[in-house]
């Protein structure tokens, strides 16, 4: 692969996980969201394999293979399966930001992480480090959908936002963590969204619903 | 020699995965009731003969390289031996009134157990683990585990309890992860390449670069520091804790909180030698005074007993916070036989707690009275715990408290030392306040009549030893540390970076 043919793919790949983490801001539906996310997971892999490509390295070829199982395939499966679950009427977000105003977060979180991430890319100037504070705008978009959304499944779409843009992070510093950290990493995750999915099932039975209104059991 | 070793090094993780596995295919029967407390006590023997071999020849690597026990790993295989003896001793007795109560059977009796019993061996991978990678997996792998303890009981309040817990601490734990990356970078591209490793990050922490490392540091000490139930990311702790099952919450209260607190001492060793030691000491205290300021605030009017203890662990971690903040090797030497006392203390209490909860059926404060009569043996459990907490001579804690705050008076924080000893006042005040009126309190003339607020509170002989016992040995080490001070001293010591 060619130099410019490398950082086009590279920049193309980065553009759509920024461009899917607002699109979950924009868009109220679950089920539009879950495909957005799935959406954003193929993006994600697709940034590991151009790195893999451009260094020729196996492994790195095998890991975007396990991103894209993982991020694309399985926890948007099994996010909809849990929709499924909770029935028709569980599927409206009723965000406690309105559209207009989260989108304008959007815009001011992504300045925040190019302000932020200006040492990040000082340290080794390179296409994909220059792509870094992307992965930290999706890291704080994901942190933005955590704490403004209060349908259970609208926050477990927001804690894996956020753990996509920590993984983009982490590949576009292009310095490994080691097969048994990588591993071990997804597999929390993976066991994390099971937990949850299992929470909101529990949630469901002792509460009548999954939104997060409903939760006020315990306070102080 | 080394084989010995390697096999003590493996103990505390594959002795508890092999009590999950008893209790996964022989299920809660009378002949497994003590597996778990066997197996905390092998997880015991084998951390303090790893101690024995640590002080004698310095720090020990197995498993090529994989698993590193120095001393302040295995004094914190001691804390989690230590307490989880307490805790798993105590649990035959705790689920004999469950399933009495009908609250819990036989089946979920032995998931209790598995979950109890990973719960430990995950919390000895993340103090042993040589990979600060490996860490971060073992420390989220303790969230996972110990989420449906949280839930056990499947009411409203468990259920939105162990929601709160996974979500806020998978979240902190992920930003922590973004540290563990940045920091990976910046050790990337020193003059000498190190990876996560602990030792070589250590050796390779000047030549970072002081950007990425800044905010790699800050990213680390918060996503730990939630798990730790430092403010302002501790919401999910009165929750979880309040809500768990007794010996989970003893557990939790007394050892999981310090297990991620000996993380952040860690990443403030390298901080220190990459940024100098402004840095991380004006985050901890920042911290250390927040979590002061709200356990203080939110224990003044407390009207829950498990709430109020949980909100005492957040007080005890800001201590620790505090004390890390002001560093040198006399304050960290105090923030570990903090760690332990308060492991003891916490854990005596969660436990004395859960039975009040059987006896009473309420963990309402002001339902609860006159207990020095009718229990009294529960009663100087809960009392004398209580004293020891707030940092009463004999018990440890007096001597750390005081450690702490010569420490922190000494290295230029005095004004923030200051404010946090009018904090610990303030609480000492409110803990005494409520636990006294819970104690020696005269029953209100209450609807239901005389006989449930006055019935006696009995307490089994398998359930009052581990209490005196962990009481004990907290006035015991609070009198004298005997041969545990060589090794606090040398745990100490590796946290300044000065072997």
């Amino acid at each position: 692969m060619s130099e410019t043919a490398y950082v086009q793919v590279l920049d193309l790949a980065c553009g759509a996980l920024l461009l899917t983490a607002v699109l979950v801001l924009w868009r109220r539906e679950l089920t539009v969201i879950i495909r957005v996310f799935a959406v954003q997971g193929m993006a994600l892999a697709m940034v590991v394999g151009v790195l893999a490509a451009h260094q020729r390295d196996i492994e790195l070829g095998g890991v975007a293979v396990g991103v894209m199982v993982l991020r694309a395939v399985a926890l948007p499966w099994l996010l909809r399966r849990a929709l499924v679950a909770a029935g028709p009427a569980q599927s409206e977000t009723r965000p406690l930001v309105n559209v207009a105003a989260s989108l304008l977060a959007a815009a001011v979180l992504v300045l925040l992480a190019y302000a932020v991430s200006r040492p990040l890319v000082a340290l080794a100037p390179s296409p994909a480090t220059h792509a870094i504070p992307v992965g930290v705008a999706v890291v704080l978009i994901g942190f933005f959908v955590l704490v403004t959304r209060r349908h259970a499944l609208s926050q477990i779409v927001g804690f894996l936002l956020l753990d996509n843009g920590i993984t983009a992070v982490g590949f576009l510093t292009t310095i490994g963590v080691g097969l048994v950290v990588e591993v071990g990493v997804s597999l929390d995750v993976l066991l994390a969204v099971l937990v949850l999915q299992v929470l909101t099932s529990r949630m469901r039975a002792a509460f009548g619903a999954t939104d997060l209104d409903e939760l006020r059991e315990l306070h102080d | 020699m080394t084989v010995l070793t390697t096999l003590l090094m493996l103990a505390p993780l594959a002795v508890p995965l092999l009590g999950a596995l008893t209790y996964r295919t022989a299920g809660w029967r009378p002949a497994t009731v003590w597996v778990s407390a066997v197996s905390a006590a092998l997880v015991l023997a084998a951390a303090i003969a790893l101690a024995v071999t640590v002080v004698g020849h310095g720090p020990r690597t197995a498993l090529a390289g994989s698993v590193r026990a120095d001393a302040l790993s295995v004094f914190m295989l001691i804390v989690i031996g230590a307490v989880g003896l307490l805790a798993t001793a105590a649990t035959p007795a705790w689920l004999r009134g469950e399933i009495t109560a009908g609250r819990a059977t036989a089946r979920t009796a032995a998931r209790h157990s598995v979950l109890v019993q990973c719960f430990l061996a995950a919390m000895a991978l993340a103090v042993l683990a040589a990979n600060l990678g490996v860490v971060w997996v073992a420390i989220e792998a303790t969230t996972i585990v110990t989420a449906f303890l949280v839930g056990q009981r499947r009411t409203k309040a468990a259920v939105e309890a162990a929601w709160k817990y996974v979500v806020i601490c998978s979240t902190g734990i992920a930003l922590a992860l973004l540290g563990v990356l940045l920091l990976n970078y910046a050790a990337s591209h020193g003059p000498r390449p190190a990876g996560l490793d602990w030792v070589r990050l250590l050796a390779a922490a000047p030549h970072l670069d002081p950007g990425v490392t800044r905010v790699a540091v800050a990213l680390l000490i918060l996503g730990f520091g939630t798990k730790a139930g430092l403010a302002p990311l501790h919401a999910w702790l009165p929750d979880a804790h309040g809500e768990a099952p007794a010996p989970v919450s003893a557990l939790m209260s007394g050892v999981l909180l310090s297990v991620a607190f000996s993380v952040i001492l860690r990443v403030k060793v390298i901080a220190d030698a990459a940024l100098g030691v402004g840095f991380a000491r004006a985050l901890l205290a920042v911290l250390a005074v927040a979590s002061l300021l709200l356990a203080a605030s939110l224990l003044i009017r407390q009207r829950d007993y498990k709430r109020m203890l949980a909100y005492s662990s957040i007080e005890h971690m800001g201590l620790l916070a505090l004390g890390a903040a002001a560093g040198g090797p006399l304050a960290l030497a105090a923030v570990l036989l903090h760690v332990l006392g308060h492991g003891l203390a916490k854990g005596t209490l969660f436990l004395s707690a859960g039975h009040v909860l059987h006896a009473t059926r309420t963990s309402r404060i002001d339902q609860v009275r006159w207990l020095a009569a009718r229990g009294p043996v529960l009663a100087g459990c809960l009392g004398f715990g209580v004293l020891a907490l707030i940092g009463l001579p004999p018990f440890s804690i007096f001597a750390s408290e005081v450690g702490i705050v010569r420490a922190g008076f000494a290295t230029g924080i005095g004004w923030v030392t200051a404010l946090a000893l009018v904090f610990v006042l303030v609480i000492a005040a409110a803990l005494i306040g409520h636990t006294s009126r819970m104690v020696l309190g005269t029953p209100d003339p209450v609807p239901d009549g005389p006989g449930a607020a006055t019935a006696p509170v009995r307490l089994s002989i398998s359930g009052a030893v581990p209490l005196v016992a962990g009481l004990l040995a907290c006035a015991v080490l609070g009198v004298a540390a005997g041969p545990l001070a060589t090794l606090l001293h040398l745990a100490a010591h590796t946290l300044t970076g000065t072997p």
